[in-house]
């Protein structure tokens, strides 16, 4: 058997989809299926007088319509998930369907229920609902102001939480010889998956169970909390993901759609069936980022970082999200010191409700926005100082004997070797080359930009007591069972939920070469509630450096017993036998010998096993990590900016990416390409904008810019290997490497472009028009 | 009493007739009136592209075509473009390069790509950059969609080259 692991392999999940045999939750169509439609709230911000639903129950076709006050008493309000221990935290959930009031556009105030999406459609316009207005507030440092509109009534400043960590560095700031501080705003974002959210419940009156098909990374977590919310045991309540069209975070929290949707069925036992419009996924799926970060950096004149300082005031929408108190918090607070040895760090959050959707994880989750301020922060210190980026850089970057490295804000990086990855890309990108061809530009005019980061982020969650001791709600190990069946095909059951990563091929990839049997022998089951027992779903990069561990210790647990039927067929003991390519043999004996399949089959049969040991062939793992793993990389961009247009055109992406042990180089590669390209998208395009009164302006494909093939140039995508010592694959993940490394590496690029300028710093998207009223205002000033 | 409009279409080369209100938008009435899944929803104002179908050789996007349109017409889509037993080499491209990750956009683009292909058999990476223009992938970052249509590009080509050269040395007998 050739060696798998670290090759480029197909994937196994590409035929259904490339034949549109895909099984996505729209596909799903049941007997006597019906079709549900939201009601959304027009205001932002409203006190709900009337609703009057009756019109719209006359309408021939259409089977209900549920109110807020239809659900009082029989569905829960679908609750958030992480309570920060040590903040002052004020949790409001989500309301499921509104009853007094409406806190954003898009809030759901409504469901229709009828025979088919168009009468459904036809039925919302009937419902009469009557507001009244409330002022709206939309910006969080204006909500947080004495007279602000209060978002709920028992929210003091609209003030959610208060979240600190971190030493005090007051006295390295007075000392400090350098001090450099800065604003950043990183901009509210929307995850866009092009498959939107959507759910199927189908209801069994007879036994009671209640099945929802829904778009889901982790199925298990959903099963968790719709059980709560509709009042079902866990053991009726089947969660399925079937395909899932993409998820980057959003598709991790819980809504109140899915269990509404769960509640109709059941309440008409009829299957029902609920597909996102984009609209809505626009307005009513999480939302991300939207936090203003201060900065301040000290250190000394030659460059040396002595302390950071960091606030972070974070727009938390209208309610507390799933996750939501998580993002701006630990996911942001503990990577504020980035890549560097900076002695003392200190970070505040203020979490701040508006009449805005509510934000969630979105690629990254708080780490792209750590990597951003730190990042920004150290190129505009090598400018006060007068150093170059790189050279600052390297002059603090972890060294690589410091690892396992404890930052100032408590964690311990597991592995790393950060320079190595900056003088890599350095030396792809050809950097002194660049320096001497951007002076040769500005001589001509032409403002040409160098910006580089240097990264690292936290994956892979990551251990359990971590996640209590963070307020998490829930476990964070993960869960595989590898079964072998008599044919000798294997069955490889997993908690996490891919949905596009490749797993079921990089999965095999490391079952099939520890067994040493073929790829097409191995399938993945996972996204099911029912198929698999426990488990935490994809996110976080998480799949591979846990879930991908736990099936190669389940593997090897499958070989641990095979060996002991193996040595008993073979009369010899397990010590003397080598199990290599998927043959068991004795030692100093190759005639002697069991294939894997074979073995197989006498385990299924159990005509002759050795004593003690139990029929059938299967291995099961529970594997919590001892740490998380840090990802790390250096990206450098390169861009030209139009000095009368202010467009920016990409020159050249590098990236450099450390993810540790690398299963399959061309999946990987696909992830960081997707990455940067979502990371660049933030970074030049993508932007939710609200009206002052708080309606979504930026609310379809036609006013949110996504990016598109043309705007990119070929990007450069390497690795270097510095596995991890915390799982058995040494992986570190690397699906949010591209959008942590790239913000960046792109408004660095940008600034460096503009220094002609003299200018320090322009806010995320740096869209031509905002590049150019820079430049202008400097050009009327001067 | 809901109005309805009957109309005959070939799709995929299969003969249908059915009875459609007037609204009913092309994409819906493929998706769950012939159960052709493949065709796909993703913004419902034409920008993503997910609902690519080839009407008439012309690459339209079905949501935004009523079925009633299509009366009369040739709707190709990625059911038909062809199977496990024969891939087409927009399939086969994406498949070898990893044109695709969650799989959603992905039918819409490569009967864009064919598209693409028939008017321009050998596009250069920008030309296939310029083409992806009506079609939006979020997780790829287009850059082994572009790779994969090189590749289809090539297989194609290298088809017609050998039935070039079967159709010659048959001259030649």
């Amino acid at each position: 058997m050739a060696k798998l692991i670290g090759t480029p392999q197909k994937r196994k999940e590409d035929p259904k989809l490339i034949t549109g045999n895909g099984h996505f939750t729209d596909d799903i169509k049941l007997p006597g299926m019906l079709y549900g439609a939201f009601l959304r709230s027009p205001h932002a911000h409203a006190r709900i007088l009337k609703i009057d639903a009756s019109k719209a129950l006359e309408l021939p076709g259409v089977a209900a319509v549920y109110t807020g006050n239809d659900l009082v008493g029989k569905v829960k309000a679908v609750p958030a998930m992480w309570f920060l221990p040590g903040a002052d935290l004020k949790p409001k959930d989500r309301s499921t369907l509104a009853v007094d009031k409406t806190r954003y556009a898009g809030e759901c105030v409504a469901l229709v229920v009828a025979e088919n999406r168009y009468i459904a459609r036809d039925a919302l316009d009937l419902i009469e609902v009557d507001y009244e207005d409330l002022q709206a507030v939309v910006h969080q440092e204006a909500a947080l102001l004495p007279e602000a509109p209060l978002v709920h009534d028992d929210v003091e400043n609209n003030l959610a939480l208060l979240w600190k960590a971190g030493e005090i560095p007051d006295e390295e700031f007075q000392n400090a010889e350098v001090v450099v501080r800065q604003r950043l705003y990183n901009q509210r974002v929307i995850p866009n998956p092009i498959e939107t959210r959507g759910a199927v419940a189908q209801y069994n009156p007879g036994s009671g169970e209640l099945t929802i098909w829904c778009t889901s990374q982790n199925p298990h977590i959903h099963r968790m909390v719709y059980a709560d919310v509709l009042d079902i045991s866990e053991s009726k309540l089947q969660i399925v993901a079937p395909d899932v069209g993409g998820g980057f975070g959003s598709k991790i929290a819980t809504y109140n759609e899915e269990a509404v949707i769960g509640h109709a069925a059941r309440d008409l036992k009829r299957p029902v069936k609920w597909i996102e419009e984009r609209k809505e996924h626009f307005m009513a799926t999480t939302h991300a980022r939207d936090e203003v970060i201060e900065v301040e950096l000290a250190g000394k004149r030659d460059g040396t970082f002595t302390a950071l300082r960091v606030k972070n005031t974070a727009n938390l929408g209208a309610y507390l999200s799933t996750f939501g108190a998580g993002c701006p918090t630990i996911d942001f607070g503990l990577m504020v010191t980035g890549a560097y040895t900076i002695p003392k760090a200190e970070v505040v959050t203020y979490g701040v409700y508006t009449n805005t959707t509510p934000t969630d994880a979105y690629r990254g989750a708080g780490k792209p926005e750590a990597a951003f301020q730190i990042e920004r922060i150290v190129d505009l210190f090598a400018q006060e100082i007068g150093m170059d980026p790189v050279e600052l850089r390297q002059k603090n970057l972890i060294p690589k004997e410091a690892f396992p490295y404890s930052t100032a804000m408590g964690v311990s990086y597991d592995s790393g070797n950060y320079q190595d990855t900056l003088d890599r890309a350095l030396d792809i990108a050809g950097y002194p080359a660049l320096r001497k061809e951007q002076e040769k530009m500005r001589e001509q005019g032409k403002l040409l930009g160098i910006g580089i980061s240097t990264y690292v982020e936290l994956c892979g969650f990551g251990p359990s007591k971590v996640a209590g001791a963070i307020g998490f709600q829930g476990g964070v190990w993960e869960n595989s069972t590898v079964r072998v069946h008599p044919s000798g095909k294997v069955a490889v059951f997993t908690g996490t939920s891919p949905h596009g990563q490749g797993t079921a091929t990089t999965f095999a990839q490391v079952v099939a070469e520890k067994l040493g049997i073929s790829i097409d022998d191995i399938e993945l089951i996972s996204g099911d509630t029912r198929s698999v027992s426990m488990g935490w779903g994809t996110y976080g990069s998480r799949n591979t450096a846990v879930g991908g561990a736990a099936v190669s210790i389940a593997t090897d647990r499958v070989i641990e017993k095979a060996k002991k039927i193996a040595a008993h067929e073979l009369e010899t003991s397990v010590e003397e036998l080598e199990f290599s390519e998927g043959i068991f043999a004795v030692k100093g004996a190759p005639e002697r010998k069991r294939s894997f399949r074979e073995i197989a089959k006498s385990a299924n049969f159990a005509w002759n096993l050795p004593d003690g040991v139990e029929p059938s062939l299967e291995g099961q793992s529970f594997f919590d990590p001892p740490n998380f793993v840090y990802p790390f990389g250096a990206h450098i961009c390169v861009v030209e900016v139009d000095p009368q247009t202010g467009e920016i055109e990409l020159k050249r992406y590098v990236a450099v990416d450390d993810i540790g042990r690398v299963i399959n180089p061309m999946l990987a590669e696909g992830q960081v390409h997707g990455g940067i390209v979502q990371g660049i998208g933030q970074a030049l395009w993508e932007g939710a904008v609200y009206s002052e009164n708080g309606q979504l302006l930026s609310g379809t494909f036609m006013d949110y810019t996504m990016p598109k093939a043309r705007f990119f140039p070929t990007i450069e995508s390497h690795f270097i290997e510095t596995p991890s010592p915390v799982n058995p694959l040494g992986a570190k993940g690397v699906g949010e490497t591209g959008t942590t490394g790239a913000p960046p590496a792109v408004v660095n690029a940008v600034m460096d472009a503009l220094r002609p300028f003299g200018i320090k710093d322009l806010d995320m998207p740096l869209t031509p028009e905002k590049v150019w009223r820079a430049m202008q205002n400097r050009r009327e000033n001067a | 009493m809901t109005f309805t409009k009957k109309i005959a279409l070939s799709v995929n080369g299969v003969q249908k007739q059915a009875e459609v209100e007037p609204r009913l938008l092309l994409a819906h009435f493929l998706r769950e009136d012939l159960n052709l899944t493949g065709t796909h929803i993703g913004c419902d104002t034409s920008q993503c592209g997910a609902c690519t179908v080839m009407l008439n050789g012309e690459v339209v996007k079905s949501c935004t075509v009523l079925a009633v349109q299509a009366d009369g017409a040739h709707v190709t889509t990625v059911e038909g473009l062809g199977d496990m037993e024969q891939l087409h080499p927009i399939q086969q491209g994406f498949w070898e390069k990893h044109g695709l990750q969650c799989g959603f956009c992905t039918p819409g683009v490569m009967i864009s790509m064919v598209g693409l292909l028939k008017e321009n058999p050998d596009p250069s990476e920008e030309e296939i950059r310029d083409a992806l223009e009506g079609v939006i992938c979020r997780c790829t970052g287009y850059q082994f969609i572009v790779s994969a249509v090189q590749h289809a590009a090539k297989l194609i080509a290298e088809a017609n080259q050998s039935k070039e050269t079967i159709t010659s040395a048959g001259e030649g007998r």
